[in-house]
């Protein structure tokens, strides 16, 4: 049932009451884990690097959200959110942060390596841009079968610097490949502000090079994410090519968390929080009586409960035993590995 | 059985594997209205159309990459890089990608992709065109890399490469294309990771892969008629590499030369001869004599060419410094 919108908030018209709380409770359940794996890393519970997404939402979660059952999803090493909105497990994911056998990668991937091909979620990659060409022979895959699945590729404003970007994106066009190329700028690149690396500083016009449908959204707007994925998805379905959306937004965290964050101010990043996607979401809510503080409390404490329960289940996993783990799954079969 | 070029043995194997299964296709440069720049998949194109046979742009990144992302999507993609030379700007996509997605993803994904190239020198194409750069993929964990010497090999050695789950890099040589050899009717398959013996001997081991065997038959048959009963190990596959047979031919012959046309620093010769250290040292009457290509980047003059590459009369000469005769 559509929303009677008390204020004039013509965005929110067109969605369920169930979809959008629904998009809070994604959100918040997001943020709270990316705090308590943060916390986790602090605890040396979890090693490595780690690249938090908090500030980021709305575009992924309103991105995925836009996905039907079955469509793919490949995606970046800022990825525990991105598995987690098209489905993933969330004990699985801190599984893997933790490093055990239970992970989505069984302990061999770590944060930036999370997958789960059940869901579709077709990885977190650490090389910028990699993951770009990947997405598109999926794309081919589908194409080639005649089926109707979107392939997802998430990545940052860095990577549209790279040349496998630009590879990329000609391929997927010049084979009209059902591609939704998610471009979420969070407007540097580890410490380099786009306007210093890139020059075109609106990252949707580089598709226009392609000749690929593009646009730029308000990455702090659920929404308004969410309504041009869903658009873009449909595009793609019927109109048979690729499609490209820039979501703009900020993380508050640093690139990773041994990041002492020297390239932007501390205004800055207040000025970025003043216009907090899931603030800015419950105000709407509110405001267009669909939804009440009751609501989010009780959304905070069903994440709190799903996040608990998530590092209980990964504290609890078993580590991988070298003797026994170590050179399984090199190959595929019963090719040897040599371990001298 | 019939005898047919390396070439026509190639474009068989690619030929009956898509009739065999349809989820076999094929990318690359040219390779379909030109008919492939070395003319291996000549005729393919127009027989299976170009859902089947999909020409890309030169994106060798993207099109290995795109190979990737279809192989874990379920099809088996043969990748075809023009040559090994520009399989360089696609490292990427076959190191950190095909060769890692499996492990690091927990075994939960698979990658069957077969990416050939061509390598070698010989034909005055200069520094950038005339590498042999197998090694830098048998160095990597998670790939298998082959690189068959006769036509028989290629074509069985390349269905059993799509036939398998596991990325293959699949190293052709320029100088093969035309070479003529029997071929077994029917199916078949050789094992990856498994070297042959190409010709039995008692006195001395050759050990090479791709267009360096030939050189090898060709120096066992000088020292022959010498009265040197050489034995010839083709390794086929440099990863998983096939340490049982190159040191039951050692204990043998009690003698090995080791041969490549690439450089032989950290090279496969390099590989080869510290395996038979550490699997055959008691059995070794005198050190392993290595020869492989001189380390300049590859000139044009033909002369200079020519004395880059390793001969015949080099494998003869180091057979017999193995065995402490004259050259």
């Amino acid at each position: 049932m559509a929303v009677d919108t008390k204020q004039q908030d013509q965005a929110l018209a067109g969605h369920s009451r169930e979809e959008l709380l629904d998009l809070h409770h994604l959100m918040l359940l997001n943020r709270r884990f990316e705090e308590k794996v943060g916390e986790m890393y602090t605890r040396a519970k979890v090693g490595g690097f780690l690249h938090l997404n908090i500030g980021e939402e709305a575009t992924f979660v309103g991105a995925i959200k836009a996905l039907r059952p079955g469509d793919y999803v490949y995606s970046t090493y800022r990825e525990h959110g991105h598995a987690i909105s098209h489905g993933v497990d969330p004990k699985r994911v801190m599984a893997e942060l933790f490093g055990r056998v239970d992970g989505t990668s069984r302990g061999r991937g770590g944060s930036m390596h999370l997958f789960d091909p059940e869901k579709r979620f077709m990885g977190g990659y650490a090389i910028v841009a990699g993951s770009i060409a990947l997405a598109v022979g999926t794309a081919m895959a589908v194409q080639y079968r005649d089926g109707d699945e979107v392939v997802m590729s998430i990545f940052g404003d860095g990577a549209t610097n790279n040349g496998t970007f630009h590879e990329s994106l000609n391929l997927a066009k010049v084979w009209n490949l059902p591609v939704l190329f998610v471009c979420v700028n969070n407007q540097y690149g580890m410490g380099s502000a786009v306007e210093r690396v890139s020059a075109v500083k609106e990252m949707y016009r580089k598709a226009w090079g392609y000749d690929i449908p593009a646009e730029r959204v308000d990455g702090m707007d659920i929404v308004a994410v969410l309504d041009a994925a869903r658009a873009a998805a449909q595009s793609i379905r019927d109109e048979k090519t690729p499609y490209f959306l820039e979501a703009v937004t900020y993380r508050y965290r640093g690139h990773s968390m041994a990041d002492p964050q020297v390239y932007r101010s501390k205004e800055e990043v207040e000025e970025w929080r003043k216009r907090d996607a899931i603030e800015g979401f419950r105000h709407r809510l509110r405001e267009a009586g669909i939804a009440s503080d009751d609501d989010f409390d009780a959304h905070e404490k069903d994440v709190e409960r799903i996040v608990q329960e998530a590092v209980d289940f990964a504290d609890a996993s078993p580590e991988p035993d070298p003797s026994t783990d170590l050179t399984q799954d090199v190959y595929a079969g019963d090719l040897p590995v040599t371990w001298r | 059985m019939p005898e047919i070029t390396y070439r026509e043995a190639l474009n068989q194997a690619l030929r009956e594997e898509m009739l065999r299964d349809e989820s076999v296709l094929l990318l690359g440069e040219d390779i379909g209205v030109f008919d492939g720049s070395f003319k291996v998949t000549q005729g393919l194109y127009k027989e299976f159309g170009e859902r089947r046979v999909k020409d890309t742009p030169i994106s060798e990144d993207t099109i290995v990459g795109a190979g990737v992302g279809a192989a874990m999507a379920g099809l088996r993609p043969v990748v075809e890089i023009m040559t090994v030379n520009f399989s360089l700007l696609a490292t990427d996509q076959v190191v950190n990608h095909a060769a890692k997605i499996r492990y690091m993803f927990g075994g939960h994904a698979t990658v069957p992709l077969v990416i050939r190239m061509p390598g070698g020198g010989g034909h005055q194409l200069g520094a950038q065109h005339s590498q042999s750069l197998e090694v830098w993929y048998a160095n990597i964990p998670g790939l298998v890399v082959v690189a068959p010497a006769t036509p028989a090999d290629a074509k069985g050695l390349l269905k059993t490469s799509i036939r398998d789950d596991n990325p293959v890099v699949f190293i052709e040589n320029e100088g093969l294309y035309n070479t003529k050899g029997e071929v077994p009717e029917g199916e078949f398959l050789p094992p990856l990771g498994q070297a042959d013996v190409k010709r039995q001997g008692t006195d001395v081991s050759l050990v090479s892969h791709s267009r360096m065997v030939l050189l090898c038959l060709a120096a066992a048959d000088q020292l022959a008629q010498e009265g040197i009963e050489a034995e010839v190990v083709d390794l086929r596959s440099l990863r998983p590499l096939d340490v049982a047979t190159i040191r039951t031919s050692v204990e043998k012959t009690n003698h090995a030369v080791v041969v490549e046309e690439g450089w032989g620093s950290y090279g496969i010769t390099a590989e080869t001869a510290a395996l038979i250290y550490e699997a055959a040292f008691d059995f070794l009457e005198s050190p392993v004599a290595r020869i492989s290509g001189v380390e300049v980047p590859m000139p044009y003059a033909k002369q200079m060419e020519q004395a880059c590459i390793p001969t015949v009369e080099q494998i003869v000469a180091g057979a017999k410094k193995t065995l402490g005769k004259a050259a």
